[in-house]
């Protein structure tokens, strides 16, 4: 299964719940706190964290799409 | 026949539950009995407020999570309607700038961002050694003076005020004045008169402040504002109040998270002993997210207007009429957390919403996090005999704040 990642900056509120649950994929602008996406196809091994991520965002600013790949 | 719908009305109204409610004095950490079923029976009701009106009361996590995120869904606490939290809030509606707090999108994201910066994973990481500093000092404070001690006093309060202090760049020493206006600005039984003086003091004083940065910038949030007041994107009034409202969210709030966590830990040992002997972070982290959970301290009700039409859960909202979210029954609610009732300091908590959700989650949540990451970590390992003073039953409980908390927090160890 192969997951991508989008961020949409201008719905991110910069309450760095993405950072703290997945801080390999995700990253903050240092100026305002808004989000960096550092991974757009993480590993499997990050996916959970990720899901977790794109549930706790306040602002649904993180879209996932998840392929099986066949 | 007007009439009699009308008295129908009024009848269906008055029967309706009260909005809100009062705890039983014997569970202080738990929403009131009346709210306590409604999560999993009527996650979507209807309840009174003080004016007479009747806005719908959200106490299901989904439906929650389903409306805070809702454009439609808004803060404008002048949309006629609006289910204000108190009389006091209602009168000075005119007085009442507008803020983060009351601005929808775009407006609010212009505010948001001009906030946000300082309170990154990467500057809240960066303070750690110094809020384990003020934490160590207070503690040493503690065990060098006589017992018992305010643990308020000696602990909850100072470390977030000198926190949100130093990261504002205002003196420590101004600390009393901000605490006696902060709260007086938001009591909601405050009179407005009280609540209004309270206000333009705090305004007034950040403001000077923000005046001498912009001749004399330093490393701090005030600075931040300064220049953006030179960059003409904000002016010295609107940029004072954003200072106010940094204050006001900043130090009261982790200052009851901390006591009545501490209560709260102290009347249940073995979940206590849990935070005293680890030194795992991670255990530390997932702890707090469960007292955040457990306690939820934003206990009266976030207050929202639909601007449209909405169906959520098999009701339609109507556009104009009032929605509260209470937050407490939503961290309470069965499908989102398995016994609810029972503090599980190892369960997986992180999806509460004692921060609220949606576009107007707390900005300072990742500072409080770790500051009560450091304090709950740090004082039962130092006083590992720490004790409650009083009984239980003497403790008086912040029932009339918008924060809940305790007043007093008497220990010995």
């Amino acid at each position: 299964m192969t997951m991508q990642v989008e961020v949409d900056e201008s719905k991110c509120i910069a309450a760095g719940q993405c950072v703290l649950s997945a801080p390999e994929v995700f990253d903050q602008r240092d100026e305002d706190g808004i989000v960096v996406l550092l991974e757009q196809r993480p590993g499997a091994e990050l996916h959970e964290v990720v899901r977790e991520a794109a549930g706790l965002c306040p602002a649904a600013a993180i879209r996932l799409a998840e392929l099986v790949e066949g | 026949m007007a009439d009699t719908l009308a008295d129908t009305a009024n009848e269906a109204a008055a029967s309706l539950p009260e909005y809100p409610m009062a705890r039983e004095g014997r569970c202080p950490f738990d929403p009131p009995a009346a709210m306590r079923a409604l999560p999993a029976e009527r996650p979507i009701s209807r309840a009174r407020i003080w004016d007479g009106s009747t806005p719908w009361l959200i106490t299901g996590h989904a439906e929650q999570r389903t409306l805070f995120a809702d454009p439609r869904v808004s803060v404008d606490e002048h949309q006629p309607g609006f289910p204000h939290q108190s009389h006091a809030m209602a009168e000075t509606l005119d007085h009442r700038p507008l803020t983060i707090f009351n601005a929808d999108a775009p407006e609010h994201t212009r505010f948001r961002r001009m906030l946000t910066g300082p309170f990154t994973l990467k500057r809240v990481e960066a303070l750690r050694p110094a809020i384990q500093k003020i934490t160590d000092d207070r503690i040493d404070a503690m065990l060098a003076g006589p017992k018992p001690v305010d643990l308020v006093t000696a602990l909850a309060l100072p470390v977030p005020t000198v926190m949100i202090t130093e990261l504002l760049g205002v003196p420590y020493k101004d600390h009393e004045f901000f605490q006696r206006h902060g709260v007086t600005a938001v009591d909601r039984d405050a009179t407005p008169e009280q609540s209004r003086e309270s206000s333009t003091a705090l305004v007034t004083y950040l403001a000077e402040a923000i005046v001498a940065k912009m001749a004399d910038p330093a490393e701090d949030v005030l600075s931040d504002l300064a220049a953006r007041v030179k960059a003409g994107e904000v002016t010295v009034p609107d940029a004072a109040l954003m200072a106010v409202v940094l204050l006001i969210a900043g130090h009261e709030t982790s200052a009851n998270m901390i006591a009545l966590g501490t209560l709260a830990l102290l009347q249940q040992p073995e979940q206590l002993a849990l935070l005293r002997d680890t030194e795992d972070p991670k255990v530390v982290a997932a702890a707090v997210e469960e007292l955040l959970r457990y306690l939820t301290i934003a206990h009266t009700g976030q207050r929202r207007i639909a601007l449209e039409d909405i169906e959520v859960g098999g009701e339609t909202i109507r556009a104009g009429e009032g929605i509260i979210l209470d937050l407490p029954s939503a961290n309470r609610d069965p499908e989102a957390f398995p016994e609810p009732q029972r503090l599980d300091l190892t369960r997986s908590a992180r999806h509460h919403h004692a921060f609220g959700f949606g576009i107007h989650q707390c900005v300072g949540q990742l500072l409080a996090r770790v500051e009560l990451q450091i304090v709950y970590g740090t004082l039962y390992r130092r006083i590992p005999t720490l004790r409650l003073a009083t009984e239980l039953e003497q403790i008086e409980f912040k029932d009339d704040r918008l924060a809940y908390g305790v007043y007093e927090l008497p220990v010995t160890w």
